[in-house]
Order: C-alpha cells, then sequence, then structure tokens
C-alpha cells in the first residue's frame, strides 16, 4: 500500500466541499488517492491524527510536505502550488 | 417426523487454482477508519496475501468465518497479510470490523466483478438481482502465484481452517 500518488485526500461521500477540491485537483490533472471517511465526526480519528481536525476535506501533500483542511485553503493552496503559468 | 438436514449443492464452477496467477484488481479496501482503492498487487509487493471471500456481511457465515480468523490470530502467527472480499459496501464493513473486532481490511465488491474473475459467483438463495461471492479461499504469494484454492463446492460450508493453516505454514 506504498508508492501511492503523492497527494491523500480525506473525503467524505456527498460532501460538497470535498468535490470543490476534486474539481481542483483535476483541473491540473493532479494524481491522489481518495481515502473516504464516514461521516459521524467521532469515527474520523484518522483525520484527526493526520492534520488535527476532524473536517473534511482534508490534504496530504508530499511533494509539499503540506497537510490542510478547509476547501477553500486547500483551492488557494492547490492554485498557488499547481497553478504555475502552465 | 424426518429432520433431515440437506445441504445445497452449488454448481460447477471453473475457479481459480493453485498454480495459476491470481488476477489482479482495484477495489475500495475498507479498514477500521477509513477506505481507498487498492490493488491485490499493491498489496502482493508487499508480501504474501490470504484472500478470503465471504458472503455478504450479516448472516452468520460471514461472522463465524472473521470470529475463526480471529481467534486463529492468523495475522500474528504468520507472515500474511488477511484480507477479506465481499459484495458488502464499505459502510457494512466498517461495521463487521468493530463488531467482530478484526485486524484486517476488507474489499468491497457490490458488483462481484472479482467473483466473477475468480470462478467464484454464487447467485445467493435466489434473491432477485444479487450475485455474491461463494465461500472460497486463496493465499497468493509475493509473485501473485497462487499456493492455496479453496471454493465452495456447498451451501453452507466453511473453510478447512486446518487446511489453510498448513499452507500459511508452508509459505
Amino acid at each position: 500500500m506504498s508508492d501511492g500518488p503523492a497527494i491523500t485526500l480525506y473525503r467524505l461521500q456527498a460532501c460538497p466541499f470535498c468535490e470543490r477540491v476534486v474539481r481542483v485537483l483535476d483541473e491540473y490533472d493532479l494524481d491522489y488517492s481518495s481515502r473516504f471517511v464516514e461521516p459521524r465526526h467521532s469515527r474520523r480519528n484518522v483525520v484527526k491524527r493526520v492534520s488535527g481536525k476532524r473536517t473534511v476535506p482534508a490534504i496530504v501533500d508530499e511533494n509539499t510536505g503540506v497537510t490542510m483542511t478547509e476547501s477553500a485553503n486547500i483551492v488557494d493552496y492547490l492554485h498557488a502550488t499547481y497553478g504555475g503559468e502552465a | 417426523m424426518d429432520l433431515g438436514f440437506d445441504v445445497v449443492d452449488l454448481p460447477e464452477t471453473d475457479h481459480v487454482e493453485a498454480g495459476e496467477t491470481a488476477p489482479d484488481f482495484t477495489r475500495p479496501l475498507v479498514n477500521e477508519e477509513y477506505w481507498e482503492d487498492v490493488s491485490l498487487s499493491a498489496l502482493t509487493d508487499d508480501g504474501p496475501v490470504l484472500l478470503v471471500a465471504h458472503t455478504m456481511n450479516g448472516a452468520f457465515p460471514a461472522t463465524y468465518t472473521w470470529n475463526e480468523i480471529r481467534d486463529r490470530d492468523w495475522g500474528e502467527r504468520f507472515d500474511v497479510q488477511v484480507v477479506g472480499i465481499s459484495v458488502s459496501d464499505p459502510y457494512a464493513h466498517t461495521r463487521l470490523i468493530e463488531d467482530r473486532d478484526i485486524d484486517h481490511a476488507l474489499f468491497s465488491d457490490p458488483a462481484a466483478g472479482v467473483a466473477a474473475e475468480y470462478g467464484i459467483e454464487h447467485d445467493l438463495d435466489g434473491m432477485a438481482g444479487v450475485t455474491e461471492f461463494r465461500p472460497a479461499v486463496f493465499l497468493v504469494d509475493a509473485d501473485r502465484t497462487v499456493q492455496y484454492a479453496w471454493a465452495s463446492q456447498e451451501w453452507p460450508e466453511f473453510p478447512d481452517y486446518d487446511d489453510v493453516e498448513a499452507a500459511l505454514e508452508a509459505l
């Protein structure tokens, strides 16, 4: 289970904030793996451990060492990091 | 009064056998915290895999199988990654992992495509529109060669756990 994509997205089914992040990942054609968690916050220990919070989306980017929550922050980060001049 | 008990014979099947290469597949692999798409070959890259196919979570066959595997502690006693597979969805797998105190991850294959690939499909108990896995066990080594294969011929039928254990010892 090693050697996966550098970017891991913690997401929840039918979460619009998660889809917003997915759209930007797709826009820049970034390879990422999705880890789906459960709706109840109490069942999101993995997200808490990784990011310090229980909210999704959360992203871990091994390219830059960045771990981040909150979709607006993540979207800004992706534009700044991968938007470039293409 | 005759209380004779009939087991049901399952149709003959041409399932994956020992010596063959285990077909690769990718499905959501569910652990106690999350699920993500994982391929069988990604697991075998890390060493041998014991793939345990079972009928849908919730009735006694899946429960008994995982209780037995937990009690035999295969994951600790052998250098093997034990993983399950059934048609149950990831949320149901999460519940089974919690309820049965399972230390292993479970693949979710609701459309039973892997069952077709492995020749272990089962039109369970006449439920309309449902095809699932018949109970089956495959021990797959790091080259993805099947070292041991068993698929149920009757319903209900459970793996011969001692035979599986002998195969694990022979790894």
